[in-house]
């Protein structure tokens, strides 16, 4: 081996890495994903509980945290192993369980005022992020069971503990049907 | 074009279709199922107490739960809930007098005179519903063919599961009423063209309803012959074998300008227009290794299969299951106290020859037989291999929701895998997963109201706090 | 009456593990049989060789893996395995090399994949090239025929072939020599022969459909012809190469395992003619004498991809 069979092949070999590191530079940004729409994608699949049990601000930011893998996909405990098993695929990454420093999955509850205890104080009314509360300041509070997500950001707000988390069927109304 | 895949299957029909169709005389307690077979409650319009006469109004429809008729005289006796075809429901108990006097509202019509919604209101009236099994309100199937201007009326009378012949029985027995209920539904719908459709299994059948067409002289109304091959009875394959056109995943026979009624709708119908009765009974088939006198029979909605089974000279044989239902699309009976809907066509007496065994589970071998037979198009092992891991894209991809359940590919496999109940499994596991989705994007909607409009009490406060300080300022500089 | 729990469908065809793997078994007897009559008593010696020692290792492997031996054992899909491996190899091969090949295909092709119905790989297949590449002095030691089997080996009328080509000999003279029959290598034309019989015997049965064996022969016997006619003196002809190796027993007993091959009708269309020409292009260009086992290792690691592309249309939804 001599220079003048050394310097083609360097060459050769230098030329083709830059071709082709060119070529698949040009197409990654070609074909760059839309940010804003893997946001989207990954919200659709987060549980909407908005309960910030992730340490985000609802389950849009934590989308956008998994979009800029700031966060992993085992931070969502209301969505439990459906979740992440869904992200995992979205995003070609490994499934792992639940991290149980942001909580454990628990099965579906909903929020249940003791209307004996409420004292009409409003102050729950604000924190559901959904809206599921009906009532007004000193007009009794009851949580409306179809619309309430379980977030749980309900239950510490209230000064006298009068909310509850139990499983949906046991959230019946206190009239009778006729 | 005939059917893609499917099993030709030993159809044991011959026995029931030696004997005439018998009656079996009416129990003394008759339960009519709220749900009759559609998954939906009819309405009950009676309490305890009340007296009924055959063929009052009892329940009322609602959604897709036809109208309910009592199919005898005598008392109401309780609304409870009692084992039914689906294991239990709400049934309405009514205590029969023996006397059968028929209510007085009741009258044969002629139905010329009536323009099509007239027709239709009748026929909803009339309580009837989908005789093949399904129990849909005819009424309601009609009037959205009407609405779609459907042009061709199919009327299914292929019957392609086997020890099902009721069908066959009707047929043969009672041509002339299929044949007038035909031109009803024709006259209710507005649809020119009416194939009635039966497999080449049933010779005698093919005979007599072409008598009864000629004797008819209607030629709008054609017979044809299809292969006797399992499920072309089904909508989708059956609406293919005759028109040629695919019914889309997401839309119904309308679409493609297809009505589809099974042919024992069809004598209801004419029932109802020439005598004015409503629906209170309907021809079942009871078959079977284990019955002693197999047979179609006539019985009233409500009475319990257990007197079917006596009518036909009783049960006889060991380990005995009752399914009603055909051997590859039934459901096992608990309990022969069940009562007769308008969606039961058989009640099939097994002994252990009837239905062989089936292995022992074994993994799948990936021979492909079942996406051979598979009349959807599918790939049951793909399904199979998503359906063990909860892979719920793949299920998709593979296409899950397009499986009618029809058992082909469960009966070819080698390694014996229960895939049918597998994918039914996995088919409510993915509807539950749907309507969760749904609650959440109702939930995210909900929440994005709920910041919308704290951002804007927010900003209205932030105005309110500008403008009092702007005035404050005024108000100043003026007395300063 | 008895209540008991069951989901329909009730009744079903019959058709076990078990007794497809006896039907495959039985379409192999003429092979064996003919190779009986070739080499003499050892193939038999091989077979057996080769059938105790795959339930051994199968057996070895359910317990490693901590599963019941029943039904396993029974199933025969390992015999299938052991027969395939035993009559693809020379007659020669001594016992201690197939039992290796078989501990290969079984443990490795078969188990470490997860057992009856998991593996990506012909396991008979890997067995077999993990020998050839192990062995090969003698993996392409085959008898005369007629001989008895301690005669004097030499090659296959394949290996003679390329040989004959490498020295520019041209076809017809290649064709004249004492190794060739009627339409490819003397004797073992009818092995091909036998193996094509048992493969109808099977497509009859309904046990292999017609896709991946059509396509393979097609796509074998497409380049072969082609090529044939345009330069007939370097290249053998289509019905040289369909008659000749493995190429039969690769087309109904060996392509055909369902378990790694393509899973749509189309998809087999396309994994048979992949190795159809891949056995080609090995036997003319590369550095073996038969392509089949590689051909059929390399399709298998395409089925993802082809399986991804030949979904079927499902009823009422348009073409993907």
């Amino acid at each position: 081996m001599n220079a003048t069979t050394l310097l083609p092949a360097v060459g050769m070999a230098a030329t083709l890495a830059v071709v082709l590191g060119a070529v698949l530079g040009w197409v990654a940004a070609r074909l760059r994903a839309d940010p804003d729409s893997l946001v989207e994608k990954i919200d659709v699949l987060l549980p909407q509980t908005q309960c910030g049990q992730c340490r985000y601000p609802g389950c849009r930011p934590y989308a956008e945290a998994i979009a800029r893998r700031e966060a992993d996909i085992d931070r969502c405990p209301p969505g439990g192993e459906a979740t992440v098993h869904a992200l995992a695929t979205l995003l070609d990454r490994e499934p792992r369980p639940i991290d149980p420093q942001y909580g454990v999955t628990k099965p579906p509850l909903v929020a249940l005022i003791d209307e004996d205890r409420c004292i009409g104080c409003a102050l729950c009314l604000p924190a559901c992020p959904v809206d599921a509360i009906v009532g007004a300041p000193r007009l009794m509070h009851t949580v409306i069971k179809s619309q309430c997500t379980g977030c749980e950001l309900c239950v510490a707000p209230c000064p006298v503990d009068c909310i509850a988390m139990v499983e949906p069927a046991a959230h019946a109304p206190r009239t009778v049907n006729a | 074009m005939s059917l893609r895949g499917g099993l030709r299957l030993d159809s044991h029909k011959a026995r029931p279709l030696e004997r005439p169709i018998r009656g079996v005389p009416p129990p003394t307690e008759i339960a009519l199922a709220l749900d009759q077979g559609s998954g939906e409650e009819s309405v009950p319009v009676v309490k305890a107490g009340d007296a009924v006469h055959m063929g009052t109004l009892v329940a009322a429809s609602a959604g897709a739960a036809a109208s309910l008729h009592s199919p005898v005289s005598g008392i109401v006796r309780e609304i409870a809930v009692r084992t039914t075809l689906r294991g239990s429901g709400r049934c309405i108990v009514i205590e029969n007098d023996g006397n059968d006097r028929r209510a007085a509202s009741l009258a044969p019509l002629d139905w010329r005179t009536l323009d099509e919604v007239a027709l239709l209101e009748h026929i909803a009236a009339g309580g009837v519903a989908g005789l093949g099994g399904a129990a849909f309100p005819t009424a309601t199937k009609l009037a959205l063919a009407r609405a779609a201007r459907a042009d061709l009326l199919l009327l299914n009378g292929a019957e392609c599961e086997p020890w099902i012949c009721c069908d066959d029985g009707l047929m043969r027995e009672r041509a002339a009423q299929v044949v007038l209920g035909a031109q009803v539904m024709l006259a209710a719908t507005g649809a020119r063209r009416c194939v009635v459709a039966i497999e080449d299994d049933k010779p005698e059948a093919i005979l007599a309803m072409e008598s009864a067409v000629s004797a008819a002289s209607d030629a709008r109304i054609e017979i044809r012959v299809l292969p006797a091959v399992f499920p072309l009875g089904a909508e989708g394959a059956l609406v293919t074998a005759v028109t040629g056109r695919e019914v889309p995943h997401d839309g119904l026979p309308p679409q493609v300008g297809v009505v589809c009624q099974n042919v024992g709708t069809a004598a209801a119908v004419a029932r109802l227009v020439q005598d004015g009765q409503p629906v209170i009974s309907r021809i079942v088939t009871v078959t079977g290794s284990g019955v002693r006198e197999p047979c179609n029979v006539e019985a009233r909605v409500g009475t319990p299969v257990a007197d079917l089974i006596g009518a036909c000279g009783g049960s006889d044989g060991p380990e005995l299951r009752h399914i009603a239902g055909g051997s590859l699309t039934g459901r096992i009976l608990q309990s022969d106290t069940v009562p007769v809907t308008k969606g039961l066509n058989c009640v099939l007496v097994a002994t252990s020859a009837d239905l062989p065994a089936r292995g022992m589970e074994m993994p799948c071998i990936r021979c492909g037989d079942c996406a051979t037979v598979c009349p959807a198009g599918l790939l049951p092992q793909q399904l199979h291999a998503a359906a063990r891991t909860d892979d719920t894209a793949g299920l998709v991809r593979y296409g899950l929701s397009a499986c009618i359940e029809c058992g082909c590919c469960d009966y070819v496999c080698p390694s014996a895998i229960p895939l049918t109940a597998r994918f039914r499994t996995a088919r409510e596991q993915q509807h539950l997963q749907d309507m969760e989705r749904r609650r959440a994007l109702d939930a995210k909607a909900r929440y994005e109201r709920h910041q919308r409009r704290l951002a804007e009490q927010a900003e209205a406060e932030r105005r309110a706090f500008d403008e009092a300080r702007r005035r404050a300022r005024d108000s100043e500089t003026g007395t300063d | 009456m008895t209540a008991t729990t069951g989901q329909p469908p009730h009744v079903v065809a019959g058709i076990t593990v078990p007794r497809v793997m006896f039907q495959v078994l039985l379409a192999l007897v003429p092979v064996t049989a003919v190779q009986a009559y070739l080499f003499g008593l050892r193939p038999l010696l091989l077979l057996a060789v080769a059938g105790i020692a795959a339930l051994a290792c199968e057996a070895l492997a359910l317990r490693l893996r901590r599963r019941s031996p029943q039904p396993f054992l029974r199933d025969g899909s390992v015999l299938v395995t052991a027969v395939l491996l035993a009559l693809a190899v020379p007659p020669t091969l001594p016992v201690p090399l197939l039992v290796f090949g078989i501990a290969v295909a079984v443990l490795v092709g078969k188990h470490a994949y997860g057992g009856l119905g998991q593996n990506p790989f012909n396991p008979a297949m890997v067995g077999y090239a993990v020998l050839l590449v192990s062995f090969p002095l003698e993996m392409t030691r085959w008898p005369a025929p007629g001989a008895g089997w301690d005669a004097m080996t030499g090659a296959t009328a394949l290996d003679t072939l390329r040989t004959g080509l490498r020295q520019s000999y041209t076809m017809q003279e290649i064709f004249a020599g004492p190794a060739f029959g009627h339409v490819g290598a003397a004797g073992a034309e009818w092995i091909s022969l036998a193996a094509l019989a048992g493969g109808l015997y099977l497509l009859a049965r309904r046990i292999i459909r017609w896709h991946i064996p059509a396509a393979m022969l097609a796509g074998l016997a497409a380049p072969a012809a082609l090529f044939h006619m345009i330069d007939p003196g370097a290249h053998a002809t289509a019905t040289f190469h369909l008659a000749a190796g493995a190429t039969m027993l690769g087309a109904f007993f060996i392509a055909t395992d369902p378990v790694s091959a393509a899973t749509s009708d189309r998809g087999r269309l396309f994994y048979g003619a992949g190795i159809g020409v891949l056995t080609w292009v090995i036997r003319t260009w590369g550095g073996f004498p038969d392509g089949v086992a590689f051909a059929v290792l390399i399709m298998n690691l395409a089925v993802p991809l082809i399986d991804r592309y030949t979904v079927p249309r499902i009823y009422g939804h348009a073409q993907r």
